[in-house]
């Protein structure tokens, strides 16, 4: 299976690299950009005996390792066989 | 014994087994991060500084799963004392042994320099060498020293004295001005409710020697020696 799991900094979580990206944004002409925020997008390759126990799996990884829950929050956006 | 852990990456642990050597004449062992256990005799557990695990994903995460850090936590949890610095520090976030987590720099650049900061309380096993309010001139070396953590979880440190050390001005004052990057109410070092771990973000083991910067390092890692002197 393939899935993917989305990293997001938490809303009330600064975030200084999203704050560059928008800045170097503004300065090639975007003036319209006026937020930015960076995240992880993880392509997962992985076996599993369904599309439950695929995302059971992969909330449990997200938690554990793939997002720090202070400050990131995570969605599996796709479990595909 | 003092243990000092070697992950991949690491890039202080030789300079904090010197530090403890040469200026506080007590021998530590060096502890590789694949193993499972502690010496039996380890008294103190030191996390250097670095880029364990090259930093991957964040800095600290991949160190926290190492079987090295299952037995810092057990030891932590039997309330030996635990030190972490830079590196160190994010591990002890990551792995839950401190609350919070480090941050990108605000400013996105990597600072080194040798800055001040302020002893909040004078108490083992940290920084009873040291007189609360004190002002310590160590050094920092971080991209990613940002303290961040929620409003409720920084008013129970505070309330909890758990706040070791602020970035100040060389006359204790805590400013914006003196905040190298960003930390949230200019946080330098957190310990555990317990007191028993403390992560910070400066370098007391750069600071052991006057021909490089001074020895105000000492009143944090002598502090350290002292309390498990007592023992």
């Amino acid at each position: 299976m393939k899935a993917l799991i989305h990293v997001t900094v938490k809303a009330e979580v600064l975030d200084p690299q999203g704050k560059a990206v928008q800045r170097a944004c503004q300065s090639l002409g975007y003036a319209g950009i006026s937020d930015v925020r960076q995240g992880k997008l993880f392509e997962i390759e992985l076996d599993a005996d369904s599309e439950d126990a695929a995302r059971r799996l992969l909330e449990e990884l997200s938690q554990k390792l793939l997002a720090n829950p202070v400050i990131e929050d995570y969605r599996v956006v796709s479990v595909d066989d | 014994m003092f243990a000092v852990v070697q992950f991949p990456g690491s890039n202080d642990d030789r300079d904090m087994r010197f530090a403890l050597k040469s200026a506080l004449a007590v021998e530590a062992a060096l502890v590789w991060h694949k193993d499972p256990e502690l010496p039996p005799d380890t008294e103190a557990v030191l996390l250097p500084g670095g880029f364990s695990y090259g930093d991957y994903l964040r800095c600290g995460a991949m160190a926290h799963y190492s079987p090295i850090v299952a037995a810092v936590k057990r030891f932590a949890e039997r309330g030996g004392p635990v030190l972490g610095t830079c590196n160190g520090f994010q591990i002890l976030c990551e792995s839950g042994l401190l609350p919070g987590v480090l941050i990108r720099n605000h400013h996105l650049r990597f600072v080194c320099e040798l800055l001040h900061v302020r002893v909040e309380a004078s108490r083992a096993p940290f920084t009873s060498r040291a007189r609360t309010g004190e002002v310590l001139r160590i050094p920092i070396k971080h991209g990613e020293g940002a303290y961040t953590a929620d409003a409720e979880t920084l008013d129970a440190l505070e309330r909890n004295g758990q706040i070791a050390l602020r970035y100040c001005e060389p006359d204790g004052a805590v400013t914006d001005r003196a905040n190298p990057n960003g930390s949230l109410r200019n946080i330098a070092g957190i310990t555990n409710e317990a007191g028993n771990v403390l992560g910070l973000m400066p370098h007391p083991e750069h600071a052991v020697e006057p021909s490089i910067g001074g020895v105000d390092g000492l009143a944090i890692l002598g502090s350290l020696v002292d309390a498990v002197a007592r023992k």
